[in-house]
């Protein structure tokens, strides 16, 4: 394929946000060149678990944000089967609900206060018994407190959701470009004209920068910091087993673990089966830089989390471990809109661990804002300019 | 304390286990065996007695683990589970050290071809540890396959156990007449002299050596009944109409080998062109940490004991006892290198195995991904590395984690292997093991610690 050398937006970055972006924008009659300084697909959204999740907000702009997610992925699926095939359109894509599990009776209030705040935001999250949990999941714990159960969650593969957004770029005419940093914009009057890649200049009226947890690193290389973040985490992979469990099953702890701005190692359990039968387990966030050196405690708490929860796990081999990097900010909500110190330079980043269910709408709302159309949600609270992304950054 | 620890005890692990111990160290040598020597002396596990003997101060712990290597200030942290692999008892230990020799060795590579999923299809190396270890033939009738010197000895020991190998089938130029006349300076080499002798066995035991030949296929409904070996071109295209059938009830293949890299990626050491980087003390670019033997290429049993011996006395050194250079090893190391090198060289894997290949060919087992898959899955979604190649395959995601499969995939979509050997958990560890607490022995004191210095002769 010939490169091309203008494009009408360049994104930074081709993780899922990436990918999403680069599709809501190319379904809107744009050329988009995607570039990515490693392989595509292969940073973030390689280590992710998948998930699509509503039960793990509160009311507030992400629910929003995740409900309207949550709406768009299975037309999003639906839109790229009929441009592009079955083949590449297979993402995974499971519909199978989440259960959240309190195992201690001090977790039953939060969990049960949670819950009817979501319902009042229009989450479907019905409380069930110990008894019924165990009959949604033969293999659970014996000590059910209480357990909530949130029928739209989902999950998907992020590498075939990505690489099937990306294809869909390509097939559009724009393309994707791997190992190519970008390395800073060219700007014109105020207003971003190219961005430098590589050794050479890609003209362009826009540049997006979805670089994930690198994106305070593009960010400041272009002259625009944000304060995002890197936040790790860590899977367990098991080897292939017969069915354990059928739906995405965390301990009520999760939802605080996300919420938190701690530096130090936290670790809930989430643990979901995935379409080859392998169990992965979750989840463990801290805050150690990109460093990627294994620390077996994180995995010793991983092990320890999910045998609480799934006690018929304690025999079973763990295959693999893999980690990664969250997009932290510091107030927990995701920057998508453009940057006020240069016109043609947007965000979409910051999702830390919900960025595979964030994605499209984050997509749409990006292709919303750059063409005027009524945003489909309400956009403020991502904004750029705002004091937790911006304030401690010196102009 | 002055303690070091070796993984691995093959002629690498124990020629360094050896070095530091007479310089007064302490050494824990950790091996999966259960005697000591490696695939390499693969010693009878159920014969009395062991037939190496190592000095007091080593440690040899045996039937264990390695699943995973953890930087700590000053040193590392070894975890390691002993006790048979499948076994329910198995139990933990923490051993903390300032400085660390791997040896892991390698295991031996099998390229894909239509068939190699058959039962009666083994890995060279499989093939020779079952006669060497426990005197089983793996057939009667065995075609071996592959390329390099590797072939003649595993053909001897089929030999040993009673088999008929029916041919063998050497991808590049013949084995002997390259040693008979190897380039330059190499000559009289020590390795040549072993392998002459294997060779002269096969030579008395009539055994076919077909030079620039491969099986290209085997045939059979539920077990292997035969196979086709072709003669191949210079980059190993079948040649057409060369293909002979040839009856057999086993095959065992062998395309040079595998370094074992888990744990040297594990301590953060760089790996360039497939192999752990090394200097002329065995040191790697991870303070602390040395490596011997096939993991810094493949040379051999002698090479391998030489940078051994290099690697564990700079590991003495580096934790404070009084070490003199070891020249001679050092000087045999140097040679070795050459020979390998030269080796290596003429035995190459080259490109044309793929064509080997048919749509329906498993290039990896444990997914059942075919080459067709393989390549709808890297055309249709770009893949251009390893992470996302196996997440969008589902190649090298089962149980061997790319170990069989990895490189030949890689290969295949053209990304680096280098990927597939990045396993954070090097071997599999039950849920309820990794949850357990280990106490962790000699933890390092890093008051100590600061006076590590880096080792140079």
């Amino acid at each position: 394929m010939s490169r091309i050398e203008t494009a009408d937006v360049v994104v930074i970055g081709a993780g899922i946000i990436g990918a999403a972006c680069a599709e809501a924008l190319s379904a809107s009659g744009m050329r988009v060149l995607v570039v990515d300084r490693g392989a595509p697909a292969g940073g973030t959204t390689a280590g992710g678990e998948g998930n699509v999740l509503l039960s793990d907000k509160a009311p507030g702009p992400e629910l929003d944000l995740a409900v309207a997610s949550r709406r768009l992925w299975p037309e999003l699926i639906e839109s790229l089967r009929a441009e592009l095939g079955d083949e590449i359109a297979r993402v995974e894509w499971e519909p199978k609900g989440g259960l959240v599990v309190a195992t201690e009776n001090d977790a039953r209030g939060p969990l049960a206060i949670l819950a009817e705040a979501q319902r009042r935001a229009g989450v479907q999250a019905t409380a069930v018994d110990a008894a019924t949990a165990r009959e949604m999941e033969p293999h659970l714990t014996e000590h059910v407190a209480a357990a909530v159960h949130y029928p739209e969650d989902a999950q998907l593969q992020p590498v075939l959701a990505a690489t099937a957004m990306l294809a869909a770029v390509r097939s559009r005419g724009g393309d994707v470009r791997g190992w190519s940093e970008a390395h800073g914009l060219v700007v014109v009057n105020g207003k971003v004209a190219g961005v430098r890649v590589g050794e050479g200049t890609i003209a362009c009226g826009a540049v997006v920068n979805a670089c994930g947890p690198w994106a305070g690193h593009f960010g400041a290389a272009a002259g625009a910091p944000v304060e995002v973040l890197p936040r790790r985490g860590m899977v367990l992979v098991t080897a292939p087993l017969p069915h354990v469990v059928s739906r995405k099953v965390y301990a009520a702890d999760y939802v605080a673990a996300v919420a938190s701005s701690d530096v130090d190692l936290q670790v809930s359990a989430v643990v979901e089966s995935t379409a080859t039968g392998t169990v992965l387990i979750g989840s463990s966030r801290q805050r150690v830089g990109f460093d990627e050196a294994l620390q077996v405690e994180v995995l010793r708490r991983l092990a320890r989390s999910a045998v609480k929860l799934f006690p018929v796990l304690a025999g079973v081999p763990v295959m693999r471990a893999y980690g990664g990097f969250r997009p932290y900010t510091p107030d927990h909500l995701p920057v998508i809109g453009e940057d006020p110190r240069f016109r043609g330079l947007w965000h979409a980043s910051g999702h830390e661990g919900a960025g595979i269910g964030l994605a499209p709408a984050t997509g749409r709302l990006l292709a919303d804002l750059m063409y005027g159309r009524a945003p489909v949600v309400d956009p403020t609270r991502f904004r750029v300019d705002r004091p937790a992304v911006i304030a401690e950054v010196r102009t | 304390m002055r303690r070091i620890v070796v993984v691995g005890a093959g002629p690498a692990g124990m020629a360094a286990a050896a070095a530091a111990a007479r310089h007064g160290v302490d050494v824990v040598l950790i091996d999966a065996g259960a005697k000591l020597g490696g695939q390499y002396h693969r010693q009878d596990a159920l014969a009395p007695g062991d037939a190496f003997v190592l000095p007091g101060n080593v440690e040899h712990v045996a039937d264990a683990t390695v699943w995973a290597i953890e930087p700590v200030d000053g040193g590392h942290r070894v975890h390691l589970r002993i006790g048979p692999a499948d076994g329910p008892r198995r139990h933990g230990r923490a051993v903390e050290a300032r400085a660390l020799v791997l040896a892991t060795g390698a295991y031996d590579r099998a390229l894909p071809f239509p068939g190699w999923d058959l039962p009666g299809v083994f890995t060279a190396g499989a093939a020779q540890a079952l006669a060497k270890g426990q005197g089983v033939a793996v057939g009667d009738r065995v075609v071996v396959g592959g390329t390099g010197p590797f072939l003649l000895p595993v053909t001897a020991s089929l030999i040993g156990a009673g088999a008929r190998v029916v041919e063998v089938a050497e991808a590049n130029a013949a084995v002997t007449g390259w040693l008979s006349d190897p380039p330059g300076a190499l000559a009289g080499w020590s390795k040549t002299g072993e392998l002459m002798r294997f060779a002269a066995a096969l030579a008395r035991h009539r055994v076919p050596y077909r030079s620039r030949s491969a099986v290209i296929e085997a045939h059979g409904i539920d077990v292997v009944e035969s196979v086709t070996v072709a003669r191949l071109d210079g980059l190993w295209n079948p040649v057409p109409g060369t293909e002979r059938r040839i009856e057999a009830d086993a095959v065992a293949v062998g395309f040079g080998f595998t370094p074992q890299l888990e744990l040297a990626l594990a301590a953060r050491c760089r790996v360039e062109d497939g192999f752990v980087v090394v200097d002329a003390a065995q040191g790697t670019s991870a303070p602390g940490v040395f490596a011997a033997g096939e993991l810094t290429g493949i040379g051999g049993a002698a090479l391998a004991a030489s940078e051994g011996e290099v690697a564990g006395a700079a590991a003495a050194k580096f934790v404070g006892a009084a070490v003199e250079p070891p020249l001679k090893a050092m000087a045999r190391v140097r040679s070795g290198r050459k020979f390998a090198a030269a080796l290596n060289a003429a035995y190459p894997v080259l490109p044309g195995w793929q064509g080997w290949l048919r749509d329906d060919t498993i290039v990896c087992r444990c997914e059942e991904v075919t080459k067709a898959a393989l390549y709808r899955a890297v055309d249709e979604r770009d893949v251009e590395a390893v992470r996302s190649l196996k997440l969008v395959s589902g190649a090298g995601l089962g149980l061997c984690q790319g170990r069989v499969c990895g490189r030949n995939v890689a290969e295949l979509a053209g990304v680096d292997a280098a990927g597939f050997a990045k396993r954070p958990i090097a071997s599999p560890i039950r849920l309820a093991e990794l949850a357990e607490e280990e106490p962790v022995e000699s933890p390092i004191d890093a008051e100590e610690s600061g006076r590590a210095l880096g080792v140079e002769y």
